[in-house]
């Protein structure tokens, strides 16, 4: 299933922070959007699943949802939003027990995604328990519980030290070369955004237009630190990034 | 510059953090309890404190323990914890509905609200007479006043709560499709526990200031009434044997809904 964005724009009010974005997310790809703070990247995560509703423009979903997708657009939050008062496998099942999936059928299915996370000894676990990174990886997990067709991360590794996101990375480029997913991957990060992304969208500051659209080409697993290519694609990113960051740090928010 | 040796000495850094944190100290709140009786009872024995201003701790335990054999402590006690049950149970039920409701939806929340600040303050004693019109001389009225009396802080302790429950949990739900209903039953009550649970604390105790002051006004049996009934006599013995036990009754719902806390609201730790 791919997602189409055709023309959105969105404004707060009397503040523009999207505008006239078109673009595709391919099935099985993954795309990073990146942009300076405030540039509206977390806000057009939010239109896509239909958690807010764009002020112009249309979101589409092309072809069907594969089979046995549960919740085709399923999200994983940059504050993990795991129910405190559940266990590991309680908070899987959260999203479950609304399905119908109950008993040995939940159970399978939560035993299989605790697997593939790496939490299988954790199931009873509760989230206060768990480092930050491995909270990440129960959402996740609770996210791959329902078979999503697309996953909307929202800086998922942002809340996160710097070798633990390291190590959710290798652990996400693993999990897609298993089972590529699509994915569309909001970051403010550029090292995030090249190693993960097959296709990054660079927004400019608010409002948010698209500056361009860099593709790359190297398959996830070959993606080594200090590959030279993938150094340049950054600095390149970076160059187009600097100005509009610093003008968007320097402006007034609430004007 | 030799002077200025005795200044190059290193200086200990100061600690300045810690406190804040306070713990659980079981016995403390035990020695207190000793100390202030055991302070009354001596002072009462030696006559620095005279019988007219307190009476003597052993005295009214001896009340106590006749109450007890006699069986009127129980005569008076049953009804009383029947209309407190009874009183909380709806005034807190209906509190808990109705703040989740003012939490939920804005047209309650904006019709309610003013309403519920305009009820709180009215000293709910106040009222009995106009309960008695409505529900008759007999326990109905007694339920309804401590209905009421519990109802507004517990309102207002539970719409206070769903508003702290974390709207990303709740963004969450949706973005995972669960059901309205779902949301409310799995992330919207679990995270306003606390807060409920807390209000209930107050609440209670209300419940009890109210069934005191309820079954003053009207009731054959009753530790109201038990208690009225000393002080018109100048008993100070019965007196404090009544307000005794209804301490115990405070620290014993206390007690219970910090039992409840620990079960349901383990998860916090």
């Amino acid at each position: 299933m791919d997602i189409r964005l055709d023309a959105i724009s969105h404004s707060y009010g009397d503040t523009e922070v999207l505008r006239d974005i078109s673009l595709d997310i391919p099935n099985g790809k993954i795309v990073c959007f990146v942009g300076p703070s405030g540039c509206g990247k977390s806000t057009l995560l939010r239109l896509i699943g239909g958690l807010e509703r764009a002020s112009k423009g249309r979101i589409l979903q092309l072809g069907s949802p594969p089979e046995g997708c549960l919740n085709p657009l399923t999200y994983v939050f940059q504050d993990f939003a795991l129910l405190p008062w559940r266990s590991v496998h309680g908070n899987i099942s959260l999203v479950l027990e609304d399905r119908n999936i109950k008993g040995a059928q939940a159970d399978a299915i939560i035993a299989d995604v605790l697997a593939r996370t790496k939490l299988s000894d954790f199931s009873k676990a509760l989230p206060r328990q768990l480092s930050g990174g491995m909270k990440q990886r129960v959402a996740i997990a609770r996210a791959l519980a329902v078979k999503p067709a697309v996953m909307l991360m929202d800086e998922p590794l942002s809340a996160l030290d710097s070798q633990t996101r390291e190590l959710l990375m290798d652990d996400l480029v693993a999990l897609w070369t298993r089972q590529s997913f699509t994915a569309a991957y909001v970051t403010h990060n550029l090292a995030e955004a090249v190693r993960l992304g097959h296709r990054i969208v660079v927004l400019s500051r608010r409002p948010g237009e698209i500056r361009e659209i860099v593709e790359i080409d190297i398959p996830l697993r070959d993606r080594t630190h200090g590959d030279a290519k993938l150094e340049q694609t950054q600095k390149h990113l970076w160059d187009m990034m600097r100005d509009e960051a610093r003008a968007a740090d320097e402006e007034l928010l609430d004007v | 510059m030799s002077d200025t040796g005795a200044k190059n000495q290193p200086i200990e850094v100061r600690f300045r953090g810690g406190g804040f944190a306070p713990k659980a100290r079981r016995s403390v709140g035990l020695a207190v309890f000793i100390f202030l009786i055991g302070i009354a009872e001596i002072g009462t024995r030696q006559g620095w404190i005279s019988s007219l201003t307190l009476p003597k701790p052993s005295d009214v335990l001896a009340t106590f323990g006749e109450l007890w054999e006699s069986g009127l402590l129980f005569k008076h006690l049953i009804p009383s914890l029947s209309r407190l049950a009874v009183g909380a149970a709806i005034g807190a039920s209906i509190g808990i509905a109705v703040g989740i409701m003012i939490g939920l939806f804005s047209y309650v929340r904006a019709g309610m609200v003013p309403l519920v600040a305009a009820i709180f303050p009215i000293p709910k004693i106040a009222l009995l007479p106009l309960f008695v019109i409505w529900f008759g001389i007999d326990e109905a009225s007694k339920y309804a006043l401590i209905a009421f009396g519990t109802f507004t802080p517990t309102v207002v302790a539970t719409y206070g709560a769903v508003d702290n429950v974390d709207r990303s949990l709740i963004r969450m739900g949706q973005s995972f499709g669960l059901s309205w209903l779902s949301i409310v039953r799995k992330i919207v009550l679990p995270g306003a526990m606390p807060g409920i649970l807390s209000g209930l604390r107050i609440s209670l105790a209300i419940a009890i200031i109210l069934l005191v002051a309820a079954e003053m006004l009207g009731a054959e049996y009753g530790i109201g009434a038990y208690i009225l009934e000393a002080g018109s006599l100048y008993d100070l013995e019965r007196l404090f044997a009544g307000v005794v036990i209804l301490s115990l009754l405070g620290v014993i719902l206390s007690t219970l809904i910090g039992f409840i806390e620990g079960r349901l609201l383990s998860w916090r730790a």
